[in-house]
């Protein structure tokens, strides 16, 4: 039964660390500043969400794994508000976005 | 294998950033690689077990102190293009990188010729711990053993808020700290100025209240909430207060005079100055960390809000 625990964190974990690579990538390939803002806020939500959800399973107690999930949806809250902002800093700028 | 790697690639990273933060010319993306240093500095300190230092270097170095640099590159701007093109003479160059060189080498040389294993006087601490009332060794020393300390780090802060006003023309001296925020009252930065400061004052206050038994204390707590009135001055929901306020200069002196007292205190009672009486040193450390986690929080965030710009009557 451990095992598949841990079999779940190994491949949740690795599944959000794909997920950071590519927002990663996507920063470094795409060609303005809307494209990779897109590519860094999926990195941070749904890597981000897969990680938590693979540590969920090896937190001692429910407390310790409401905390996990509430870093979670403040880093998606604020990046979410991030990315808004800097999108509309990029464009106020003007010139090609 | 994997366990060296979990250990090589944060300070490998750390190198690389260092290196880059060194060599880059603009100042923005120097200051993004300072900021993206700072937390990779919290990794590193939570990889050798030191969670409050991680906690005070994610807050401090990675939100307060880059803030500051931001703005400073923002204002520094104008003379981007000037600075680039003045470059020091190759002598002064060379003897600028051997001085940085030598101090370097000088202190990798000291740590690696510590004798091993390193003194320390951890022991010595967790063994009085008990007469202390707390249960966080780090908290012991900042606030029992070592209190003089935080005390005079409290003052230092009052001089470096004094310093910062200093720095206000003549005639605004007494005004409103930074310019007037407008932010579109619907926009995204009022939503989330309206939506994160709650959370954030609950979690600062939690972690000044839980820095007793574990990592946490008042520094780090005091920079959250500071964050927080800073969110909602830059959305312009609030605007600063004239720093010629007489609650303001209270509440911020509050905080170091409340400490200055008990240490009377413990001089006339406990035979030494900031020497708690038996059975008192929760009671009074308690006492004092109320009075200064309020005048760390204004004290820092109106560091943050810069030198007086306005007249006080706008």
């Amino acid at each position: 039964m451990s095992t598949l625990i841990n079999l779940l964190t190994y491949v949740a974990i690795i599944a959000g660390v794909v997920f950071f690579v590519a927002g990663t990538t996507g920063l470094l390939r795409f060609p303005d500043t809307l494209t990779r803002l897109h590519a860094l806020t999926k990195a941070d939500n749904l890597g981000l969400g897969l990680i938590v959800l693979g540590l969920l399973p090896q937190v001692d107690g429910v407390l310790n794994g409401l905390k996990l999930v509430a870093i979670w949806l403040l880093v998606m809250l604020s990046s979410a508000d991030a990315g808004q902002l800097i999108a509309r800093a990029a464009r106020r700028r003007g010139g090609p976005v | 294998m994997i366990i060296d790697a979990f250990y090589a690639a944060p300070a490998l990273l750390i190198l690389a950033l260092g290196v880059y933060t060194t060599i880059v010319r603009d100042t923005f993306p120097a200051t993004v690689g300072y900021l993206a240093y700072g937390l990779l500095l919290t990794v590193a300190w939570v990889q050798l077990h030191g969670v409050d230092v991680a906690l005070t270097e994610a807050a401090i170095g990675g939100g307060l102190t880059s803030l500051l640099l931001v703005r400073a590159s923002a204002r520094l701007r104008a003379t981007e293009v000037p600075a680039r093109l003045e470059r020091a003479s190759l002598p002064v160059r060379g003897l600028a990188a051997l001085g940085a060189g030598g101090i370097a080498g000088a202190l990798a040389l000291a740590l690696l010729s510590l004798p091993d294993p390193a003194p320390t006087l951890a022991p010595a601490a967790m063994a009085s711990i008990a007469s202390t009332g707390v249960g966080n060794p780090i908290t012991a020393v900042l606030m029992a053993y070592r209190a003089m300390d935080t005390m005079l780090e409290a003052i230092v802060l009052l001089l470096a808020i004094i310093g910062v006003w200093s720095l206000a023309p003549d005639r605004a001296w007494g005004g409103r700290p930074g310019p007037r925020y407008n932010a579109d009252p619907d926009g995204i930065l009022a939503f989330i100025a309206r939506v994160l400061p709650p959370i954030g004052i609950i979690v600062g206050i939690y972690i000044f209240w839980v820095g007793a038994d574990h990592p946490g204390g008042k520094f780090q707590g005091a920079t959250i909430v500071a964050a927080m009135w800073l969110l909602t001055l830059m959305a312009g929901l609030t605007d600063a207060p004239p720093i010629s306020g007489r609650w303001l200069r209270v509440l911020l002196v509050a905080g170091p005079a409340v400490f200055i007292a008990v240490g009377a205190v413990g001089a006339v009672l406990a035979g030494a100055f900031l020497g708690y009486p038996d059975g008192w040193a929760k009671p009074l450390i308690l006492v004092i960390e109320f009075a200064l986690m309020p005048s760390l929080a204004l004290t820092l965030g109106l560091i943050m809000a810069g030198a007086p710009e306005r007249i006080a009557s706008t």
